[in-house]
């Protein structure tokens, strides 16, 4: 069902079916100049929310979730440049692997936060140390990490003692295959909370933040 | 071993016949776990073949299953090609940076010749070795990335995704050097002794990508590499879904698919009616916390679902069973194989 009378289903469908012209026109269409966020939350979210859902129930690969992304962050970089004032009142969101050289987790979950309108500091693939300073220097607020190696995943443990060691109070949420296949993994880490898809990742901010 | 046991071989062709022999076979997958066995540091234990070949000996009499394995790890093929690989105390090495670094680089890329390369003959010998001791006996499995799962260590998934929407002759260019790579590497190792070989092929499940365009891509792919491997070839999708092409890999000509923890095993294997043999699917990472009940649980669903009439090989789901599963839980597996997995059921 469409939200507040936004085409959502059909901008849905374009991106499945990786129509970028499509998707692109259906926005453009709705732009005022000054909506973007209301664009973000009545079209763009509500979609990659339920391609992500579709996702993780597999009912479609990973490379669909990929591509949808990617058009979504071209979209919203166009509506909502990142140097735009409209997003200074977001959290400020970092990411990394923590040392995991496979970043396709990391790299969509960034397109699904940036099409959300969020600021991402993009720490690659730095390890715990140089994450757990740079967090501090830009006043990170919530830290996703994305792994697809268990050793790399069970590393967040090391992550929590440093930000626990030096008093930093940044949220910690986990996503990646290690953490599909042990439910409670995330638990064992130390982590605030996981993500199990990208756009899950945009709920479990609001969670760790206490956004309603 | 009493008379009327059979032999590993024995047990695990029966199998794959879709006949009952005398119990389940069972593959523990087991690489890096070497390491854990003997004490040492990963690195020091890939390099160097003997102890490979005597650990993979030394852990089947152990453990007691079907089968040896002589695989290292999956950056090995990349290292042959030119890429390193990144180790880790507790873990399997996983792959640096891509090796290409600008798809342009595609058109003139050469596949490193299986027999000059030192990396690919440290695992070369290690198959003489463990087949030397195996004989007729005991299976040696071998593995060969797919061309497409190899790909993806060499562009980076992103890479290889945005390719396999946007110039798929780009990427046919890539697909037709790895794969005369990926033959070579498969009959290289059955002419070194491995029994069959498993070809690793993630990158087409349906996790990874919609089923039709794994039958434009990676179907045509294996069914071309399988044809010209000189033996009996297990698909395996890495923890990756397979239901929804189980009909096309079958029709790959494969004659063994493994599936994911997340799918379900008596659906596949019903699925599969008989036209190819099932091997899976325990939870690897679930498994580095098992008790000995929960062991004996999951053995024992795992074979209530799939082991009826044969083809069936009972395995973890990844191929791998990771470093941090204790060693007991291997030893309760094979014990609670042994238990419920005798026939006829």
């Amino acid at each position: 069902m469409d939200t507040e009378g936004f085409p959502v289903h059909i901008f849905e469908n374009a991106l499945l079916s990786l129509n970028r012209v499509a998707a692109k026109n259906i926005i453009s269409a709705e732009f005022t100049g000054d909506n973007a966020f209301e664009l973000i939350r009545g079209i763009i979210s509500p979609a990659l929310e339920r391609i992500g859902d579709m996702w993780a129930c597999g009912e479609i690969a990973l490379s669909q979730e990929y591509m949808a992304g990617k058009i979504c962050e071209e979209i919203v970089e166009s509506i909502l440049p990142e140097e735009s004032p409209d997003r200074k009142n977001m959290p400020v969101i970092g990411i990394s692997t923590l040392g995991d050289e496979h970043m396709l987790g990391k790299r969509i979950v960034c397109s699904f936060l940036k099409a959300s309108g969020f600021n991402i500091y993009d720490y690659a693939d730095m390890g715990a140390e140089d994450v757990a300073r740079r967090v501090k220097d830009d006043g990170v607020e919530v830290l996703m990490i994305s792994t697809l190696m268990l050793n790399l995943a069970v590393g967040v443990k090391k992550l929590r003692m440093i930000f626990n060691k030096e008093g930093i109070s940044t949220k910690i949420i986990v996503g990646g295959a290690p953490f599909l296949f042990d439910r409670d993994l995330w638990k064992e880490v130390g982590a605030d909370a996981m993500a199990v898809d990208a756009m899950d990742s945009v709920s479990r901010i609001n969670d760790v933040l206490g956004v309603p | 071993m009493n008379s009327d046991e059979m032999t590993p071989m024995e047990r695990v062709l029966t199998s794959l016949d879709h006949e009952e022999p005398d119990r389940v076979p069972f593959f523990l997958l087991l690489t890096t776990q070497g390491a854990k066995e003997l004490n040492i540091p990963v690195n020091d234990y890939f390099s160097k073949p003997d102890t490979v070949a005597s650990t993979q000996i030394r852990m089947q009499q152990k453990y007691g299953h079907d089968c040896h394995y002589n695989f290292y790890y999956a950056s090995l093929e990349i290292e042959a090609w030119g890429g390193d690989s990144i180790f880790y105390p507790d873990a399997a090495p996983n792959c640096g940076r891509p090796i290409i670094r600008n798809v342009e680089d595609i058109a003139s890329l050469e596949a490193p010749d299986v027999y000059d390369s030192v990396h690919l003959q440290k695992v070369l010998k290690t198959t003489e070795l463990i087949k030397a001791h195996a004989g007729q006996d005991i299976p040696v499995i071998g593995v060969v990335m797919s061309p497409s799962s190899l790909a993806t260590m060499q562009l980076g998934m992103d890479r290889y995704f945005d390719l396999m929407y946007a110039s798929t002759e780009i990427l046919d260019e890539l697909m037709s050097v790895n794969e005369e790579f990926c033959v070579q590497w498969a009959n290289a190792q059955l002419e070194a002794g491995a029994t069959a070989i498993c070809y690793f092929d993630p990158v087409s499940s349906s996790t990874i990508i919609p089923p039709h365009i794994y039958r434009e891509t990676g179907f045509k792919i294996a069914r071309r590499c399988i044809s010209r491997i000189n033996g009996p070839v297990a698909t395996h999708m890495a923890s990756g879904r397979c239901l929804p092409i189980i009909d096309d890999i079958a029709a790959t000509g494969t004659a063994v698919v493994c599936t994911s923890a997340i799918e379900d095993l008596a659906e596949i294997k019903a699925a599969c009616n008989g036209k190819v043999s099932v091997l899976g699917n325990l939870n690897g990472i679930g498994m580095r916390h098992w008790t000995d009940k929960e062991t004996e649980m999951n053995v024992k669903e795992v074979i209530q679902k799939a082991a009826t009439g044969g083809g069936y090989i009972l395995s973890d789901n990844h191929g791998e069973i990771p470093y941090t599963v204790p060693s007991d839980v291997l030893m309760s597996i094979s014990r609670y194989v042994k238990k419920w997995g005798q026939y006829p059921r």
